[in-house]
């Protein structure tokens, strides 16, 4: 009888070994006349445990790892075929504490089944939203979406079922749906994670997206710095056309719906939606003023939907399930889970699915088990490079959009990075304004000359020259971008600079070396 | 399946108009058609050289300034030969969180290179980028397409040592 053992294919488990891992373990059970599969599974989302090897055993899946190439040897000979006792077991995977706080819905079975295996998909639950879907008119779906309050994960929050009535409502020849997998922000890697270990609920997403708005193609615009993902997600295309469950007809039955992956090229605003619906049709990725909404008048004027990955990917659950089954998780107007990464400076970096209202501090603390470095944290961004910077003493509040509003930060698309108490924070001000220079897509003046003058005023600021006075015209500054700026881009980018010089006012006093003397 | 193409060492082709014609037609019927090729003509030949330009106005039907506006506008399209290895070292905040920067001043003090240089024999590019993806195991980089994580000092001196040492 084979064993099945599983070596992630995710690309952080790439990053750190996992091929070579694979490789050993099968180079070792050849060598031992073991009958062993190995399946290149997602990831569980315990990213400092990759890369986490796990084998199928009678009571269950038991995980080993993080696993280096020199340990493999060592796990034959401790039996882990049948989840022998070795110094890096971590037990039952299900059981490992990371895991079994969560509420894995939307990532229900990334890091279980083969990603691109549509019989292990199905066997998993899959297509039985798009199957419900299919019975359906139009507007139920719709109805359905808009009563699990979902709202778009990739950060703007907005209800995605307004998006999908507005589109459906609009009468045209031709409609897009289009997913955003322009995932830019630092600190998040939940649309990389899910397209490469579950990239058929990304499709059944989108087709029900399809039904519900009447579209007939659909494009998945991803960035270039994902090319694992853009590989999983062209394959599980290919295999879902060719098994007739999108394409010329929908699960064979149903209206017809082609999709694509594009790849963008390396410009973070192509993250915004309208700039991403330039790029796709081959300009440069420059941000629309809105109206008309892109609902309306999207991609080649055409009425199309745009949502996040996360976004889709939730549907086909809220479909299966219900959508009350889904607004039973979550508060207030924050419904359902999202899938927080834990990043940077921090013990137990990785993906974990929660329900709204969980508190950041046992996030960081209890889940992410506080610094990687050990000393103590100063700092946490949430929301990517336009999301604030909390301190320490802001950990206790709510993870909820309201929640983090009220203390001037946002939720964005679930990424918190974590600093340690080396962090200089106006260093990361200037970042922040940096950043928005080099990004800023041009077309608006306070983006793109606001980040310009906001750097040289930071500058300034720390060098010691007249810092009270360039603290004001800072922000000044600050509140022009907020108002004058077409997009979130130039809008937000004060939220990171704001929140510095709030909560760490001294790192923008430091004393400054004496210029060159005399 | 356009496009992302793991970076080989071998040497990008010159351009040939023949061959950058063919891409361009091969590709053409596409919506949205102008970002797919350039993807296409830059994995031929390593970049997208400027006499490619009035090929794809004429291909597209659209102006040479709308072309030149569009490779100018995205990072990924470069308008001369890379080296043979390109390094994009992440130097967003959770990379900066475990550090990225030290490996930027260690990759400019050991081996005189900065973010944005060729080596001299062309064996080796080093970029900056803006998140790879990989924050949970940061500081990150890809080499040629391959994904780096918790890179240190050491490893940044292997790469560098074995993409300017190898020949090919």
């Amino acid at each position: 009888m084979t064993t099945k053992i599983f070596v992630p294919r995710d690309a952080a488990a790439l990053s750190v070994g996992a091929d070579k891992i694979a490789e050993a373990v099968g180079a070792q059970a050849r060598q031992r006349g073991l009958d062993v599969t190995i399946i290149r599974n997602g990831s569980r989302g315990m990213l400092w445990l990759e890369p986490l090897v796990e084998v199928e055993t009678a009571q269950g899946r038991v995980a080993y790892g993080p696993v280096r190439a020199g340990d493999v040897a060592s796990l034959f000979e401790a039996g882990f075929l049948s989840g022998g006792a070795h110094r890096l077991g971590l037990g039952l995977t299900e059981r490992i504490p990371f895991f079994a706080r969560q509420q894995r819905l939307t990532f229900a079975r990334c890091g279980i089944i083969d990603p691109l295996s549509l019989d292990d998909y199905k066997a998993h639950g899959g297509f039985a939203g798009l199957t419900k879907a299919l019975a359906l008119a139009p507007a139920a779906i719709v109805e359905d979406v808009s009563k699990s309050g979902l709202r778009g994960r990739g950060g703007a929050a907005f209800p995605t079922g307004i998006k999908w009535r507005t589109a459906l409502a609009a009468a045209a020849d031709q409609k897009y749906i289009v997913c955003n997998a322009d995932e830019g922000d630092s600190g998040t890697f939940a649309d990389r994670m899910i397209m490469e270990g579950d990239p058929f609920a990304l499709i059944e997403g989108m087709a029900i997206a399809g039904l519900a708005v009447g579209a007939t193609r659909g494009y998945i615009y991803i960035r270039s710095e994902y090319p694992h993902a853009f590989a999983v997600i062209n394959e599980a295309i290919r295999s879902a056309e060719a098994a007739g469950l999108v394409g010329k007809a929908i699960m064979g039955r149903g209206p017809a719906f082609h999709l694509e992956a594009r790849l963008g090229a390396g410009a973070y605003i192509c993250g915004e939606e309208t700039s991403l619906l330039d790029s796709l049709e081959g300009k440069r990725g420059q941000v629309r003023a809105k109206p008309p909404l892109p609902a309306i008048s999207g991609l080649f004027g055409k009425p199309t939907v745009i949502n996040n990955v996360i976004s889709f990917t939730s549907v086909p659950w809220i479909m299966a399930h219900g959508a009350k089954a889904y607004a039973d998780y979550g508060m207030g107007r924050s419904r359902g889970t999202l899938p927080v990464q834990l990043a940077g400076n921090v013990k137990h970096g990785g993906l974990f699915e929660t329900a709204f209202g969980i508190s950041l501090r046992a996030l960081v603390e209890e889940i992410g088990g506080g610094t990687h470095s050990g000393r103590p944290l100063r700092a946490v961004q949430i929301g990517g490079p336009l999301g604030a910077y909390h301190p320490a003493h802001q950990l206790d509040t709510i993870l909820d959009y309201e929640a983090l509003a009220a203390i001037n930060g946002m939720v964005g698309h679930g990424g918190i990075v974590v600093f340690d108490d080396s962090v200089d924070m106006a260093k990361q001000a200037r970042f922040a304004m940096e950043f928005c220079a080099v990004e800023s897509c041009g077309k608006c003046t306070p983006c793109r000359i606001g980040s310009r003058r906001g750097v040289e005023v930071i500058d300034k600021m720390m060098a010691g020259d007249h810092r009270a006075e360039n603290r004001v015209l800072l922000e000044e500054l600050c509140t022009l971008m907020t108002d004058g700026s077409l997009c979130a881009m130039g809008g937000l980018t004060p939220l990171p600079v704001m929140s510095a010089l709030t909560h760490f006012p001294d790192d923008f006093e430091k004393p400054t070396l004496p210029l060159a003397a005399e | 399946m356009v496009g992302a193409h793991t970076k080989t060492s071998e040497m990008p082709a010159e351009f040939d108009e023949i061959r950058a014609r063919l891409v361009i037609a091969r590709l053409a019927h596409l919506e949205g058609a102008l970002l797919p090729i350039l993807h296409e003509l830059s994995h031929e030949f390593g970049y997208v050289d400027v006499r490619a330009v009035p090929l794809l106005a004429e291909a597209l039907n659209i102006s040479r300034a709308d072309v030149h506006g569009t490779i100018s506008f995205y990072h990924d399209f470069k308008t001369s030969p890379q080296g043979r290895h390109v390094l994009k070292l992440c130097r967003a905040e959770a990379c900066q969180a475990m550090g990225c920067e030290t490996l930027v001043t260690h990759l400019a003090k050991t081996h005189h290179l900065a973010p944005g240089d060729t080596t001299q024999d062309q064996a080796l590019s080093v970029e900056t980028v803006y998140c790879l993806g990989n924050c949970a195991l940061s500081p990150a980089a890809m080499l040629d397409g391959a994904l780096i994580g918790r890179l240190d000092q050491d490893q940044l001196d292997q790469i560098v040592l074995d993409a300017t040492g190898m020949r090919s």
